[in-house]
């Protein structure tokens, strides 16, 4: 018996690793591939996020999915894998894109995974775009990682300034995950930029796998917060709001782009609580963009339970979209698919995609852009409502 | 540092959560002087059962399925992972225990696909209410009635049984209750299904109150309830449930300091060891003698 | 005798040619290539794996605190290593101003050598171990288990507390500390600090340790110090978990107290435990196997479609974490028992089969 089962598990391990090695890219039609790496989590803390931002790549590269290098037409092939929103696994998810050859690597949501993955990238000589990691230390002092969304030190400003100026209010209590660079990043800089005008901020960070927020709540209640500040990634952001929801809350939920997700919309719709957000993409700022994603979601089941089981577009599925055309700009600027030439063309290339204007600035490779829009849930109809669209000053 | 009653609340809340998972872990310690690590991941699961089960059918179904579900599972594990080792040093039950709740986290992330799964709301339950000026859910209030009652009938049925005599002779001594004729491997499934049972209850509870289940959920609260047990005294029920409800007020209030509210959890674990250094039997364990 | 010193000689021989193929490999491998990635990792997974079999499967002490001091030692090393101009960059949050008014970033503003830090990482996680160690090694077994999960746990915390901040910075990352470039550099450090555990076991402290594991009672009566002995193994075996911290951190570039979490603990546990508990050889190779299988050669199986309907994200771990039962289930010494690699071995073994069929034949 022991025998039979050892075989049997040898000749997997064998299988699979022919299966392995054995995995050549077929070649159809004697067509040139090139290829995009998606450096994203799929699953862990920030799995429900990568997964949106991946789909809004994929609908992408289904729209067009072939490039002009060079005066040849290369199909190009999307090759994802899963960090598993874990810095410890980043090094190796990132040298698998590079040794499966990727010209240049799109993402990863989450800016920890990020900076983590940063050092094997640039050795490899691979550009990455971030699409949505907005902690500045991503891109900070390399020219290698660029991106192509707002910074968190202009979204936690914005996001003060929103909150003192046109809300009126004084108090505020920060929720942080502890040791998350997003959250602590954007809560570092909305407590600076909030303390300045002269408001009162406490701030609170809670061990991960969380689920208990109750007493976090009560805090910020006892502290007398006009708005809870709570940056935090979408899964312990469905906590917060139903439990605060459950407490009968009055102060306002505010966050970043995180949270312009379905899943808030699910947990507040037809519960009493105000919940405004800054994001890099209004619903409805490109009609043809909304309609077109919207049924190739709803075309597949799989792609409706990854987008988080409706076909509200979340901004991270837009700014995925807008990434996968940033590249492909690259890369006919680049006229190779090489990822040096990619690497040194990004720096020129500027397109409009349906999240706005994108250009990178000369320093850092930093998208420029001065506005985000801030949205309401609308707990009635549960969909975001428009405020405005909101600058530094 | 500002305590208030819905800190308190809070508190009671989780410690009858934890109290419900704590008396698996108890049950089979006493019996099998093994940590089942796997048993955080039991709850973790009944919680999907429930995601899952309600999305096809209605609520006075899918609760019972559950419940069924949960036991089953429990018993399956003791069955495949447990009972083959039952003469094996405990190091090596211990890690089965690790693999069998590895495997499980990572069944639950490929059938969730990663996405957090949102917990189904069970009408009334789910209800807001105010109490003594704090408003919470109904859940938090119904948890320690529950919680107690379920471990007075747990008590009763030990006591006054033959299984729970059984259980009682084979906890003392294992190999002697054997040769007196009883069934060992019977006694040891019905702890399984007590437990698992009773983690099933508690994942009704807990889940309700915290709306999310991923994978890791399980995890954290299987430790605390696990703490708990010790520090009321390992095989002891009622020490694992009052030390529950101590390790669900003291996090909380200990939550209620901004600045050390990072420590909630680490807290737990210092009073652990505390209690492992200071009086190693725990507040209400008998004094164990060391067989050489 | 004689026979015994050639097969010495082949074991040398078989290492020193692992050591040119590692040589060969850092030649043509580029340090981005995955299969680089994995035996960086696997060297220094080797050496943590080795250092927790040394307290579970040669002392006998179930700890499981192993992640706690990798912490330890990968935090000492980032701490001491960064360039001092980059700590404005990375103490982002916790900046401070020197008296000429310039900013500086966290608290230390000075770098020691590598190997300097490296030893430091160690010494660190081995003066943590003799302190915890005082009161929880008088526990036993399983509650020496959970005791040292939970000083682990509490080390997180405290490596996350921003009163700390100037120091850890908090728990945000660590990172452009200087790292080794190539494989080489993994393995030799590896490879000397696992000869000199083995030399330990070897010596007459390695085998009051397993006089220790045997029977307690029966080694206290032989006149084994047990206190002194479980404490020399426990921060033995911390000091090198130290040092592999160390070495983590540098296979990751940054580093952060997150991911250092009782999985992290358990993953080392299932290496050792497939390896087999008192071999050391073991619990190099399951860690090469381990890391490959986990890292490389099961990714295909989160690949849809690669079988219709049933590979796709998470299958991996399934399938991984389904493999790693049946051992525990089925083959509980794991790879090598408690014997140690050998060629001698090999030969005996070859001979004893020679003789087994002979014997069938006639």
């Amino acid at each position: 018996m022991k025998k039979i089962i050892a075989l049997i598990l040898t000749a997997l391990m064998l299988v699979s690793v022919f299966a392995a090695c054995g995995e050549k890219p077929a070649v159809e039609g004697g067509d040139k591939v090139v290829k995009i790496g998606i450096y994203e989590p799929a699953s862990g803390s920030n799995g429900a996020g990568g997964k949106q931002e991946t789909l809004g790549i994929k609908y992408a590269n289904e729209k067009v999915p072939t490039v002009e290098i060079g005066g040849e037409t290369y199909k190009v092939e999307l090759v994802p894998v899963d960090n598993q929103s874990s810095n410890d696994k980043a090094p190796s998810a990132a040298a698998e894109l590079v040794s499966a050859g990727v010209s240049v690597v799109l993402g990863s949501y989450g800016s920890g995974v990020s900076i983590a993955a940063s050092s094997t990238f640039e050795a490899a000589g691979v550009p990455a775009i971030g699409v949505t990691c907005t902690n500045p230390q991503v891109t900070e002092g390399n020219k290698h990682y660029f991106r192509i969304c707002f910074l968190d030190p202009f979204q936690g400003t914005v996001l003060a300034n929103y909150a003192y100026n046109e809300l009126g209010y004084r108090t505020a209590y920060t929720l942080a995950e502890n040791g998350n660079d997003y959250d602590e990043g954007l809560a570092h800089y909305f407590t600076e930029a909030f303390t300045k005008l002269g408001g009162k901020v406490e701030n609170a960070n809670f061990p991960e796998n969380t689920s208990d927020f109750n007493s976090y709540i009560t805090n910020a209640v006892n502290a007398g917060a006009e708005v809870i500040f709570a940056p935090t990634s979408t899964s312990y952001a469905q906590l917060i709001v139903e439990q605060a929801a459950a407490k009968g809350v009055t102060a306002t939920l505010m966050a970043g782009d995180t949270w312009d997700s379905n899943q808030i919309l699910a947990a507040a719709k037809g519960k009493n609580v105000d919940i405004q957000v800054t994001t890099f993409y209004q619903e409805g700022g490109n009609a043809d963009f909304d309609a077109g994603f919207k049924a190739w979601l709803e075309g597949n089941s799989q792609n409706l339970t990854d987008n988080g089981g409706d076909s509200n577009i979340a901004a991270v599925s837009a700014m995925g979209y807008d990434a996968y055309f940033v590249a492909l700009e690259a890369l006919k600027a680049a006229g190779s698919a090489e990822p040096a030439k990619v690497m040194e063309a990004l720096w020129g290339v500027s397109c409009t995609g349906v999240t706005g204007a994108i250009a990178f600035d000369n320093t850092n490779g930093d998208a420029v852009r001065t506005t985000a829009y801030i949205k309401k849930v609308n707990t009635e109809t549960g969909l975001w409502d428009f405020v405005k669209e909101q600058g530094v000053n | 540092m500002n305590i208030t009653i819905d800190h308190i609340l809070a508190g009671i809340s989780a410690g009858g959560q934890y109290a419900l998972i704590a008396i698996g872990y108890t049950m089979v310690y006493g019996i099998l002087r093994l940590i089942n690590f796997a048993h955080g991941d039991v709850f973790m699961v009944a919680g999907l059962i429930m995601v899952y089960a309600s999305a096809s059918m209605p609520l006075y179904f899918s609760i019972p399925l559950v419940l069924l579900g949960t036991v089953l599972l429990g018993v399956l594990i003791e069955r495949a992972a447990y009972r083959p080792l039952r003469s094996a040093p405990r190091m090596s039950v211990m890690i089965s225990a690790i693999g069998v709740s590895y495997l499980l986290q990572n069944l639950a992330l490929y059938i969730t696909g990663g996405l957090p799964q949102v917990y189904p709301a069970i009408p009334w339950i789910s209800d807001s209410v105010t109490i003594l000026g704090a408003t919470t859910k109904r859940v938090t209030l119904i948890t320690p009635v529950l919680t107690i009652l379920l471990v007075v009938v747990l008590v009763l049925l030990i006591r006054y049984t033959k299984i729970g005599m059984a259980m009682r002779a084979v906890s003392k001594d294992f190999e002697t209750s054997q040769l007196m004729g009883i069934k060992i491997n019977s006694v040891i499934s019905t702890t399984f299904v007590i437990g698992s049972f009773l983690a099933a209850v508690g994942s009704l509870l807990y889940f309700s109150s915290y709306t999310s289940v991923v994978p890791t959920s399980g995890a954290m609260p299987g430790l605390k309830a696990f703490v708990a047990a010790v520090f009321g005294g390992i095989g002891s029920i009622p020490g694992a449930v009052v030390g529950a409800f101590i390790i669900g007020i003291c996090e909380n209030i200990i939550k209620a300091n901004t600045e050390l509210s990072i420590f909630s959890d680490a807290f737990t674990f210092a009073l652990l060891i505390l209690i492992l250094c200071v009086k190693p039997t725990g507040l209400f364990g008998e004094k164990a003698t060391d067989k050489v | 005798m004689k026979n015994k010193r050639k097969y010495t000689w082949l074991d040398i021989g078989i290492i020193v040619l692992l050591f040119v193929l590692v040589f060969a490999a850092d030649r043509f491998l580029p340090s981005y290539d995955i299969k680089a990635k994995v035996l960086q990792k696997g060297a220094v997974f080797a050496l943590i794996a080795v250092s927790m079999n040394l307290l579970n499967g040669f002392t006998g002490l179930f700890s499981l605190g192993q992640a706690g001091f990798m912490l330890l030692g990968a935090y000492t090393y980032a701490i001491f290593t960064i360039p001092v101009a980059d700590r404005v960059s990375v103490y982002k949050y916790y900046t401070t101003t020197a008296a000429d008014g310039t900013t500086l970033g966290g608290l230390v503003q000075f770098t020691l050598p590598v190997f300097v830090a490296i030893l430091l990482a160690g010494a660190v996680a081995a003066l943590f171990a003799f302190l915890i160690g005082l009161p929880v090694l008088r526990l036993k077994s399983d509650y020496l288990a959970i005791a040292t999960l939970g000083f682990a746990e509490i080390l997180r915390a405290l490596c996350q507390w921003k009163g700390l901040g100037v120091l850890t910075n908090g728990s945000n990352q660590l990172r452009m500390y200087p790292t080794f470039k190539g494989i080489m550099p993994y393995f030799l450090v590896s490879a000397v600090c696992i000869a000199i555990i083995a030399l330990l076991i070897h010596s007459t402290y390695g085998r009051a340790f397993k006089a220790i594991r045997d029977d307690e009672v029966a080694a206290e009566a032989m006149g084994i110090n047990l206190t002194k002995h479980k404490m020399i193994s426990f921060v033995t075996s911390s000091f090198f978990a130290g040092i592999g911290g160390a070495l983590f951190a540098m296979y990751q570039n940054t580093i952060q107290a997150k991911p250092f979490t009782t999985t992290l603990t358990y993953e080392i546990l299932l290496i050792v435990v497939i390896g087999g508990i008192g071999s050391l050889s073991g619990s190099v190779i399951a860690s090469f196997l381990y890391i490959a299988c986990s890292e490389w050669w099961m990714r295909f199986l989160d690949t849809d479609g690669v079988i219709p309907g049933v590979t796709r994200n998470g299958f991996r771990l399934v399938v991984f974490s389904a493999v790693i039962m049946v051992i525990v289930l089925f083959f509980r010494r794991g790879i090598m028992g408690d014997k140690e690699f050998s060629t001698a071995r090999i030969a005996r073994f070859a001979a004893s089969h020679k003789k087994n069929k002979k014997e069938a034949a006639k």
